[in-house]
């Protein structure tokens, strides 16, 4: 089938501003973005630029702005938006180039959560033993592959560029609720701050967002009665 | 499966899978005549597809429409990990040669990297070892090496030969054939001759067909000459070091005639120890890759046939 590509481009050496470009293909329904974008990249102009590495949703590096909502590129067929089609940076964070956006924001506020194991005690002979409960307490926060696709489809976060964001919320989750962690205290603390759980809105466009199918909201909601349960 | 590993079935380990399901592709017993089969995992009920096997069946419904629970999903083999790789010993030092010569900070872990515990054949969940048990003991090493030498001297012109690699490719005309086309060819040639099965004449056409694309490599364009974020030029970049792998991966494939884990020559099909076990290392030299030989340390357990 035919399709109209229309891509969002911007080469900081070139442009003053992004333009859009637009892209005649011949493709098959079942394609993905992601096959889309290459077979420009590969046929029509090679500067075009974007990142993509294991190309079926684990690695999270090609999360952008599809048809106005953000997507994984490697995820969303043609057949599931039509003939006309529009990709774009994902909003919210400093264009590189094109596709490409600056990602060390959104890492730093990652980092800030500290996204790991925090556990003081001896390190026992065997490894820590954790039963199915326990593990499900946060399975669903495990399936984070920081593609930052929720964090950039938030309006506090477009609000305020300072809120932590979503993302990193639901990573400190996955450590907060692990019962062989002890660091939920320190990392509660963090999230307690202005720019913390408390710009959440329950607009749940995260939730939309989420390639993972990750309940976003419910985890900001347990995080923040986490911090009210430990004042009162 | 029953014809080919009648105890394990479907759980046989997939290179043993792969090869059935390439059996019986090529005896036209595919779907409809095709190139492909059905895995049906519906008996298993929708509780443990879903808990079990959550993202198998993610992508059968987002790349092939079907639907797990309720349609067979069709399947074909293919490639999925690289065995073999930059040889290490188990602190993932990186090693020279038949010796085992440690070359000084330099160490590799992970799917990049040949510490020789998976045999001629990756099984299912291995790749972990790679990555926890070598990956934490890269780290632990690196950390003991750094502390017992001194800061090295950085090489004055290290980066001279890099920045004379990629404005070779830069400053090409454009007239030249894309890299998107070496590397369709090349991933063809790859999976038609040099894939499940092999035999000499596949793998000595092959060997011909990827020296070709390394000729016409040399000669591929770019359509972007910028400084920033230029996939077009690291892409080309990378063409080369796929291109010598492939050629590495195709000149050890063709010197070992026997059958061994993965590696399965259809004119050799027997596992040959006397000749055989032993690891191939290769070295690059101007004319390609020359060939030697390390000897195997066996501990625990012993190379036997192996039947499921």
């Amino acid at each position: 089938m035919n399709v109209d590509v229309r891509i969002l481009r911007y080469d900081p050496e070139r442009d003053q501003a992004p333009h859009w470009e637009n892209y005649k293909l011949v493709v098959d329904p079942m394609d993905r973005v992601l096959d889309l974008l290459i077979k420009v990249k590969a046929e029509q102009d090679g500067s075009l630029s974007f990142r993509r590495s294991c190309g079926h949703g684990i690695c999270g590096s090609d999360a952008m702005l599809i048809n106005n909502r953000n997507r994984l590129a490697c995820r969303i067929r043609v057949d599931q938006l039509g003939r006309k089609i529009s990709v774009a940076p994902l909003p919210g964070l400093p264009v590189v180039k094109d596709l490409v956006v600056e990602m060390s924001g959104f890492f730093g506020k990652y980092r800030s959560v500290k996204p790991y194991l925090i556990n003081d005690q001896p390190e026992p002979e065997r490894e820590r033993l954790q039963s199915p409960k326990d593990r499900a307490r946060f399975d669903d926060t495990t399936k984070c592959i920081l593609c930052a696709a929720c964090t950039t489809s938030c309006p506090s976060f477009w609000a305020r560029p300072e809120y932590v964001g979503p993302a990193a919320i639901v990573q400190a989750h996955r450590f907060i609720f692990d019962s062989r962690d002890e660091g939920a205290a320190e990392r509660l603390e963090i999230l307690s701050d202005e720019d913390g759980v408390w710009r959440c809105r329950t607009i749940f466009n995260c939730v939309d967002a989420c390639p993972r199918g990750i309940n976003i909201t419910r985890a900001i909601l347990e995080v923040s009665s986490a911090i009210v349960g430990r004042r009162g | 499966m029953e014809r080919y590993a009648p105890k394990l079935m479907e759980l046989a380990p997939r290179d043993m899978v792969s090869r059935a399901m390439y059996q019986e592709i090529r005896a036209g017993r595919g779907i409809g005549g095709k190139d492909y089969l059905y895995l049906d995992v519906r008996h298993l009920g929708r509780k443990v597809i879903e808990e079990k096997l959550p993202d198998i069946t993610d992508f059968a419904r987002i790349y092939q429409g079907v639907e797990p629970l309720t349609e067979p999903v069709p399947v074909q083999p293919t490639a999925h990990y690289a065995m073999g790789g930059i040889p290490t010993n188990v602190s993932a030092e990186v090693v020279r040669d038949e010796k085992n010569t440690v070359v000084p900070g330099l160490f590799a872990a992970g799917e990049c990297a040949c510490v020789s515990v998976h045999g001629a054949n990756r099984l299912g969940t291995n790749s972990l070892v790679d990555l926890l048990v070598f990956g934490r003991r890269a780290g632990r090493q690196m950390a003991r090496y750094a502390g017992t030498v001194e800061r090295p001297q950085p090489i004055a012109d290290a980066t001279v030969p890099v920045h004379a690699q990629l404005e070779a490719i830069r400053s090409r005309e454009s007239k030249g054939e894309s890299v998107a086309k070496i590397r369709h060819e090349l991933a063809d040639v790859m999976m038609d001759n040099v894939g499940v099965y092999r035999d000499g004449k596949l793998l000595t056409a092959a060997l011909t067909k990827v020296r070709e694309l390394k000729e016409r490599n040399g000669a591929v364009s770019i359509g972007d000459c910028g400084a920033v974020f230029n996939t077009d030029l690291l892409e080309a970049n990378e063409m080369g070091y796929l291109l010598d792998l492939a050629e590495v991966t195709v000149v050890g494939a063709l010197a070992r005639t026997e059958s061994r884990g993965a590696h399965s020559r259809e004119d050799f099909p027997e596992r040959n120890d006397a000749r055989w076990l032993k690891h191939t290392l290769a070295y690059q030299g101007p004319k390609g890759p020359t060939l030697k030989y390390k000897p195997v340390s066996i501990t625990r357990f012993e190379p036997k046939p192996r039947t499921y």
